[in-house]
Parts: structure tokens; C-alpha cells; sequence
């Protein structure tokens, strides 16, 4: 048997190999099948002349920026609604209504207010990041278990000690999940934003300009680096959810 | 040493609403609970036994007549009275020690004596070697161990106790009873133990208050006078206990002989005597 932390590199090197045998044995002269060792000389080189540097980060710095901005208000906003009844009943429905709107039609009008530039970007991925960890953080709040909560009341705690000792770290499981969804969302959208209003620079531009000109490689190793950075992105969330909600127990945090 | 206080309630009535219609749970209940008795109450489900303890605690504030704890009207929560709920009802996101430490978040001691009380009560309680261990990593009996010792590291004047070993297995179930007992004597409080296990009741309370369901009235209290260690097996241990169960089953004569009703399927089974109620 494989060791475990290697069964996942089983069906990647798979597929590469079946790829590169399609090539090498001509089992399509489709212009669309490419060597993997051209996507590897496109990788080498965007490498080594800091393209990929540059379009990665302005990536990643539109993705963080939204994230941090979406999540920061969705804390609030979540928080607000799982604590307030009238709150709930003032803005709720409006909440609800704007959340079934799909992202993407946000993108005409984010481009009538916004332009095509950073700004649109951040603002659309913004929303991506916003709408999970409100969802959440409400969810999680409104879940605190009554029994904790009459245990603080036989204890005398004060209305922020409720807060701070029962209600968030009861909701931290739900409101990091929200957190998590909302990081996976701003990349997701991150991607989409630039696909979608096209200007400046991004490994989403780097795709588009590789399928204007016919360059399969370069599309490819798009395709590699924005999932890669996606699983890395996964990798740091869970992490950190790992440890600072250790106190769940194996059985619940790691499934 | 903490000093208890004397509780009394006097012609308590509750009732809930249910869909507009009031529904009473406690009926005019009359009980005097000297400085650190051991005051156990037994009934089936639904007698309002639960109820009377969240009265009690503060959890539950509308009701008629009155209860008093040192002749003061008890309005609202107080860390003068401790409370052990039938689940453990631990933080899980903290350890045994920062659970214990909880109840002294608002209590009026220094930094060094809070530390010292959680030390202390964890020793209390037998769990000294687990204060970093946390909820999910601990059996049932020793949550319930952290839920007592949370509840009694105040130092209140009562503790109030609902089916605290109701969901434990029956070695554990009597090994906490000998604890519970022993801390009783340690700590010199007044503790009222609501269960419906009559062995239970017996084995611990210097009286067992019988109740009655729907609504929840005191039907007899039974005083147990038996020396502690009180010895489970023994004939005079035996004769109380079936006193208390034929209370249960209406056969003793009673000064309150209750009408039988069709409505109440609590009561509505003549048991024989001696049988135990297993609800």
C-alpha cells in the first residue's frame, strides 16, 4: 500500500501520464492537445521572466483585499442580525433577497459604478466573500446552545461576558466554516472578475490572453497555478480552523 | 466554611401558558429547608420537580407566593445558589480548569484565591492530574464531577442539584452518590436534590419530599432518620425506602388521598409494593 500522504498524487500522475502518452502516440492531431513539456517550457519561462510573479500578485492582492473587506463586514453584519430580533426583521428579508441574486449579475452594474479596474474587482469579490460569512455568522450566533446560555445566567455574567465567554466561542466553529467558504468564493471570483472585466493585470488576464492567441500552454498552466493557489488557499484555512478549534475533539475536526 | 441559609418557600404556584390556557405545574408547595440540610425530592416526570429547583435558582421569576433564602425574596440568579444540571452542560471550548475558574468570573475574590478555589475544588471533586483535559475527553461521571465543583467553587449557601446522576451508569451513579455525600459533610451547605431514583433520595437526604404530578404538589415528606453511612442493604434502610415507594404507588394512607383520574397516566398503575418506577 501507498503511504497515505502520497494516495493523493495517484490520480494526477495518472491523468499526466495518460496526457502525455495521447501526445506521444498521436491518439489526436487536435491543435488543442499540447506536450505537457510545452506547458512545462511556458511554466519555466513565465517563471523565470516574473510574469507569473506579477500576474499572480495582483491576483492575489485583489483576492485578499476583497476577502478582508467582505469577511470584516460580514462579521458585522452576521453578528448584528444573529443578535438583534428587530434587526433580523429590518434588514433580513432585504438580505435574503439580495443573496439569491446570482454574483455575476452584480458585474454590470459594479462596472457602471466602479469601471473595470481594481476598484469593480475588489467590490465584486467583496460580495463573494460577504454573503457566506454573514449566512454563517448568523447561523452561528442564533445556534448557541440555551443550556450554555442559562449556565451564564446562574453565573452572573454580564451581557459582554456573554459575548465573549459563551455566544463567539460557540459560533466560532460556524463562523470560521463561513470564513472558510468566504476565502473560497473572493478566489473563485477573483478569477471570474477577471475574466469577466477584463483590464490590468491578473493570472485570469494571463488565461485570457493565452486563449486570444491560441496559446493552449499558457491557458493550461493558468488552469495549474489558479488551482494550486486555490488548494493552498484550502490549506491555510483548514489549518488554522484545525488549531484554534482543536477543542472539538478528532473526531470532529478532522473528518 | 460557608455559611448556609435558611430557605423557605411558602405557598409556591407556578403555571405556564400553553397555547392561551394556563397550565399549573406547582401547586401551593410549603417547604423550610434548615442551614445545610441535605433535602432530597422525588416524583415521576412531570410533577414539576425541575421546575421548582429553576424557581429556586432564579432561572424561573413569575410565580405566586414566595421563596426565601435568608428571609430575602430571591429575584433573579445569584452566585449565593449553585446549580447542577442533569447534563453537565461544560464549556467544550475550555479545559477542566477553565470551566471550574468560570464561576468565579464575577465572584469578589483576588486573582491568587480564585486560582487557589479552582485548585482546591478540582481536589474536591477527585479530579486533581485533569485540569488541562477538555469536556469530550472526559467520561460521563467526570463532566458531572467538573459541572459539581463549577457550581460549588462560589462557595453559595445552596447547591441545587436536578437528576444529576440521571444519565449515568449505576456503578458511577453510586460511586457519585458516596462523593456528593461526602462533599455535603465537607462543605457544610444546604443541598436539595431533585431525582426520581428512590434509592437514590434515600441513600443521600435527611428528608425525601415526595411530589405528585400535574400539577406538582408535595405529597408527603419523609424524614429519613438513619445514621450516615447509611448502609444500602439494611433492613431499616429497606423499610424507608418502601415507605417512600408506597407513596408512589397510593397505597399508604396519606392525609391527602388523591382521586383517581383518567387523564393521569402517571398515576394511573397501581404498582405492588417495593416495585421501583423505572421512568
Amino acid at each position: 500500500m501507498l503511504p497515505k500522504a502520497l494516495r493523493g498524487w495517484v490520480l494526477p500522475i495518472v491523468i499526466v501520464v495518460l496526457w502525455w502518452a495521447a501526445v506521444r502516440f498521436g491518439w489526436s492531431n487536435s491543435p488543442l492537445l499540447i506536450a505537457p513539456g510545452k506547458v512545462w517550457q511556458t511554466a519555466v519561462e513565465q517563471f523565470a521572466s516574473g510574469k507569473l510573479f506579477a500576474a499572480l500578485g495582483a491576483s492575489l492582492w485583489r483576492d485578499l483585499a476583497g476577502f478582508a473587506i467582505g469577511a470584516s463586514a460580514g462579521l458585522l453584519f452576521g453578528a448584528l442580525l444573529g443578535a438583534s430580533r428587530l434587526a433580523e426583521k429590518l434588514l433580513g428579508p432585504s438580505f435574503h433577497t439580495l443573496k439569491q441574486i446570482s454574483l455575476f449579475a452584480w458585474i454590470p452594474l459594479l462596472s457602471v459604478w466602479f469601471g473595470l479596474g481594481d476598484a469593480a474587482k475588489v467590490a465584486f469579490l467583496s460580495l463573494a466573500a460577504f454573503f457566506p460569512v454573514v449566512l454563517n455568522t448568523f447561523e452561528g450566533i442564533r445556534s448557541v446552545p440555551s443550556d450554555l446560555l442559562e449556565v451564564g445566567r446562574v453565573l452572573r455574567f454580564s451581557r459582554a461576558q456573554v459575548w465573549r465567554k459563551v455566544i463567539l466561542p460557540a459560533a466560532s466553529p460556524s463562523i470560521f466554516a463561513g470564513i472558510h467558504l468566504g476565502l473560497i468564493y473572493a478566489w473563485l471570483a477573483t478569477l471570474g472578475g477577471e475574466y469577466l472585466l477584463v483590464s490590468g493585470q491578473g493570472i485570469g488576464n494571463t488565461m485570457v490572453d493565452g486563449r486570444e492567441h491560441f496559446w493552449m500552454d499558457l491557458v493550461l498552466f493558468g488552469v495549474i497555478v489558479v488551482g494550486l493557489v486555490g488548494f493552498g488557499l484550502n490549506w491555510v484555512a483548514s489549518r488554522i480552523e484545525a488549531r484554534a478549534l482543536a477543542w472539538r475533539g478528532r473526531s470532529v475536526a478532522q473528518f | 466554611m460557608a455559611h448556609a441559609g435558611t430557605l423557605h418557600i411558602g405557598g409556591l404556584s407556578k403555571q405556564y401558558q400553553v397555547k392561551g390556557q394556563p397550565l399549573p405545574v406547582l401547586d401551593d408547595i410549603t417547604l423550610t429547608v434548615a442551614p445545610g440540610e441535605f433535602v432530597s425530592i422525588v416524583g415521576s416526570s412531570g410533577c414539576g420537580k425541575s421546575t421548582l429547583l429553576r424557581l429556586i435558582v432564579g432561572l424561573e421569576n413569575d410565580y405566586q407566593g414566595e421563596v426565601l433564602l435568608d428571609g430575602q425574596r430571591i429575584v433573579g440568579t445569584s452566585l449565593d445558589r449553585g446549580i447542577v444540571f442533569q447534563e453537565h452542560r461544560l464549556f467544550p471550548w475550555l479545559t477542566v480548569e477553565q470551566n471550574i475558574a468560570l464561576g468565579l468570573l464575577n465572584a469578589k475574590f483576588t486573582e491568587s484565591e480564585k486560582s487557589r478555589s479552582v485548585r482546591e475544588h478540582i481536589a474536591l471533586v477527585g479530579l486533581a492530574g485533569f485540569e488541562s483535559a477538555y469536556p469530550h475527553q472526559l467520561s460521563g461521571g467526570m463532566s458531572q464531577r467538573v459541572a459539581i465543583a463549577r457550581a460549588l467553587v462560589n462557595r453559595p449557601e445552596v447547591l441545587l442539584l436536578d437528576e444529576p446522576f440521571g444519565a449515568l451508569d449505576a456503578l458511577t451513579r453510586a460511586h457519585l452518590q458516596q462523593e456528593l455525600h461526602r462533599i455535603w459533610r465537607a462543605e457544610g451547605i444546604t443541598m436539595i436534590l431533585v431525582t426520581h431514583d428512590v434509592e437514590e433520595a434515600v441513600f443521600l437526604g435527611e428528608k425525601v419530599v415526595v411530589m405528585e404530578p400535574r400539577p406538582g404538589r408535595i405529597r408527603r415528606i419523609v424524614p429519613v432518620e438513619l445514621a450516615y453511612p447509611r448502609d444500602r442493604v439494611g433492613a431499616p434502610f429497606a423499610r424507608i425506602k418502601e415507605d417512600v415507594l408506597a407513596e408512589f404507588a397510593g397505597e399508604a394512607p396519606s392525609p391527602r388521598l388523591r382521586t383517581p383520574r383518567n387523564d393521569d397516566f402517571d398515576s394511573g398503575y397501581d404498582l405492588p409494593n417495593g416495585l421501583r418506577f423505572a421512568v
